[in-house]
């Protein structure tokens, strides 16, 4: 039944999208402002069949409709609530609807919250939205449709992957899909201004609220997921340099380049054929992104369960997608002339780009470098992280001086006084740091330089704060709030980077270990039975020699039964100043179990600076609203 | 004769071809500095110059009833079914991990039959396995 009605729905946007696209093209030859009636009734048409389709899902999921061959591998009559609707979206060609969705909702906002803009500007936005969740729909219709039916129908589901059980992890693909695919208006709405005509300071005022809004969520995305792989994984580790990650991470460079353009555009009317190159990169990015992650193309340590043939389509529509922008861009694109001071706000958002684009260049390198050398010899490799960390690290000393620097310059040109104030923040970074290195343990140039630059920038970010508060200047507030998280997560990075300890050994309960400063006592194992796994908790007490402070903490090892599966939960006592961090697993039929002990100062500060970031770019948007 | 504005931006140009020039350069080598080779224990095998002490992995099946775990290290050993080569680890080993199922090393090889891991890879679904693994395993079958 579920299944019926949500095939025809799908069948139905599709019709819906033909049909949008057709008046649409009927309704730009009219030389009148308004969009014809029709087009808002269709559009509301396919929101709506959307939306209902994805709830048509979502009740396959909550009633357990086994009749479902996606219900049917991916959720189980036992799992909480929760997970199943989590589920949904937790695989292959549910995410592909929510995906849909996404494309459709923000095709059907753009329609009606831009009034104001011209008319076949908006109209050929639609028509390239339009046509970018054709090409989604058909994938879904031919290769990954989650309605298809199975009989007989089975009794019970195969249960979603324990690990994915997370509540962190039902929240991750949402965040990260609007942000991601939420770039797609921009990437029609690209193509769109350049036919239509409708460039410069204008197109700069049309997108600005959507490069913020999915920047934003692009980056909550992101955190979310590292938060996720930091208590999940039982690594201990936030950050990867996986292929996977660095696939969510390319379009977040482009993004965060197009952000601080568009600036550039709305205020100096310039840069106009930048801005539209990131606007599409953007999105061809997200999309390449997707490829690699769901054709396992990419040996990753994280994975989808991966079919060659949707690489195959996604390929070739992206492929489409690149070849079309392109000849667009180069048929169309007039002349355009930079004049530039070296003093003023517009290059440093210029520095800023290069910056951006020669991170993304490493990423991708370091990412397709593999398949390459795959193709070509044969040899199978994989990319660690140190060239991250070589490559990127020592750059970011200088992006931190710059991002501090850049936003004290006016537009156009500015005056060399304003500058002093800087030189005394400068000094007072250094003496900061002096300090911390005094009364912490020494550590290498590298890492004192980039601790001086990160202080440097969140001291003057508080500084521009209080500044920005006196002279109500709300626009610059966004800026220092994300440049103030950016300064604070490279710093408490450094610190954690420093300063973590991390020992792994073996005991058996009862027995004592003694380290540095440090005394674990593993006390006891017991057993639990819980609604979809068993339990095994151990009991630790670990004894912080230096002051006599006991904290006890319990890993577990879940042994899930649908699928069966063993995990390893960490146990986490995150504190202020540090989080201590124990895994516990037994591999082998001995009485040793393998305990891996950290303690990770100012983890939580951390995620919160990161939060921080995300926040500039939320009031942003609400401020950009506000003024519409 | 070139006026001021046209050297000026021959001369900028000039600096940001030597700059990206750079870049590329420091790049490519730090990357070729830090690839990580992935062998098989036959490939190992076969090979006449083992890179012992140079990162690498290794991949293939944790062999049944092989995992010996001790209060310092666990070991055990991994096979292509043609090949086996005994890995020694310390540290704690990822979700998934187990007898009979793929795995993937990394760290030194200490000669060609012994390898010193600093890390095993995690792998998100029971259903997985490693496509340089399910290769061999294709290969073999053969």
């Amino acid at each position: 039944m579920l299944s019926n009605l949500g095939s025809i729905l799908v069948f139905l946007i599709l019709g819906l999208s033909l049909l949008i696209i057709y008046n649409a093209f009927l309704d730009i030859k009219n030389n009148n402002q308004t969009i014809k009636k029709n087009i808002y009734n269709l559009s509301l048409f396919q929101i709506t069949f959307t939306i209902m389709s994805f709830f048509t899902l979502l009740a396959g999921f909550i009633f357990s409709d086994f009749s479902i061959i996606n219900v049917y591998e991916n959720s189980h009559t036992t799992k909480p609530l929760f997970y199943k609707v989590a589920g949904s979206w937790g695989n292959h060609e549910g995410s592909l609807l929510l995906w849909i969705n996404i494309l459709v909702l923000f095709s059907y906002l753009f329609l009606i919250f831009n009034h104001k803009h011209n008319k076949k500007f908006r109209l050929y936005t639609l028509i390239f939205q339009n046509f970018l969740i054709l090409g989604f729909v058909i994938f879904l219709i031919l290769n990954s449709n989650p309605f298809s039916s199975i009989f007989p129908v089975p009794l019970e589901g195969m249960g979603l992957n324990p690990i994915l059980q997370d509540p962190a992890l039902a929240i991750h693909p949402p965040l990260l899909y609007i942000g991601f695919v939420g770039c797609s208006i921009y990437f029609s709405a690209a193509i769109a201004s350049i036919l239509s005509e409708y460039n410069g300071k204008q197109f700069a005022l049309a997108i600005k609220s959507w490069v913020y809004i999915s920047w934003t969520f692009q980056t909550l995305g992101i955190i979310v997921g590292s938060i996720w792989a930091y208590y999940e994984l039982g690594w201990g580790g936030f950050w990867f340099w996986d292929p996977v990650e660095n696939a969510s991470l390319l379009p977040w460079f482009a993004i965060t380049a197009l952000m601080h353009s568009v600036m550039v555009l709305e205020k100096r009317n310039t840069l106009y054929e930048w801005v539209i190159i990131l606007c599409l990169l953007t999105f061809i990015l997200s999309v390449t992104g997707t490829f690699l992650v769901r054709s396992g193309i990419l040996n990753s340590v994280h994975t989808f369960a991966n079919d060659p043939s949707r690489g195959l389509y996604i390929l070739l529509f992206l492929s489409l997608m690149i070849f079309t922008s392109v000849i667009i861009f180069f048929k169309e694109r007039k002349k355009e002339s930079y004049d530039f001071n070296l003093n003023s706000k517009e290059t440093f958002i210029l520095t800023n780009n290069w910056f951006m684009i020669f991170f993304l260049a490493t990423v991708l390198i370091g990412t397709l470098y593999p398949i390459f050398l795959d193709v070509l010899t044969n040899a199978k490799i994989s990319v660690g992280p140190p060239f991250y960390n070589i490559v990127i690290i020592p750059l970011v000393i200088p992006l931190l001086f710059l991002m501090t620097l850049g936003p004290q310059f006016g537009w156009i040109n500015s005056k060399k006084e304003r500058l002093y104030k800087t030189l005394y923040v400068l000094v007072g970074a250094i003496t900061i740091n002096l300090f911390i290195f005094y009364f912490f343990e020494n550590y290498g140039f590298y890492v004192n330089l980039i601790l001086i630059t990160a202080t440097f920038l969140v001291l003057h970010s508080v500084l521009d704060a209080k500044k920005s508060f006196k002279s109500k200047k709300k626009f610059e507030f966004s800026r220092i709030i994300s440049h103030l998280g950016f300064g604070l997560l490279v710093f408490f990075i450094g610190v954690n980077h420093q300063h973590s300890v991390e020992i792994d050994f073996n005991l058996k309960t009862g027995q004592k270990k003694k380290l540095d400063n440090y005394e674990i006592y593993f006390e006891n194992v017991s057993i639990e039975q819980n609604k979809n796994y068993k339990s095994v908790i151990g009991r630790f007490e670990i004894i912080e020699l230096k002051n006599k402070n006991i904290q006890y903490l319990s890993p577990e090892i879940r042994i899930y039964t649908n699928p069966e599966t063993l995990t390893y939960e960490a146990a986490i006592k995150t504190r202020i100043n540090s989080d201590l961090y124990l895994t516990m697993s037994n591999v082998s039929r001995s009485d040793f179990y393998n305990i891996k002990f950290q303690n990770k100062p100012l983890m939580i500060w951390v995620w919160i600076s990161a939060f921080i970031i995300a926040l500039g770019g939320l009031i942003q948007f609400i401020q950009k609203k506000n003024e519409n | 004769m070139l006026t001021k504005k046209v050297k000026n931006r021959i001369l900028f140009l000039f600096f940001i071809f030597l700059i990206s020039l750079a870049a590329i350069i420091f790049v490519l080598k730090s990357l070729n500095k830090n690839i990580l080779y992935f062998s098989t224990p036959t490939e190992i095998k076969q090979r006449e110059d083992i890179p012992t002490g140079k990162a690498m992995r290794v991949g293939g099946m944790v062999k049944e009833n092989s995992i010996i775990i001790n209060k310092k290290n666990i070991q055990f050993i991994v096979t292509d079914f043609q090949n086996e080569i005994l890995i020694n680890y310390s540290g704690t080993v990822p979700n998934l991990f187990a007898e009979g199922k793929g795995v993937v090393a990394e760290g030194r090889l200490k000669d060609k039959t012994f390898f010193i891991a600093d890390r095993i890879l995690a792998k998100h679904d029971e259903k997985y396995m490693p496509p340089e693994i399910k290769k061999i395993l294709e290969n073999n079958a053969k």
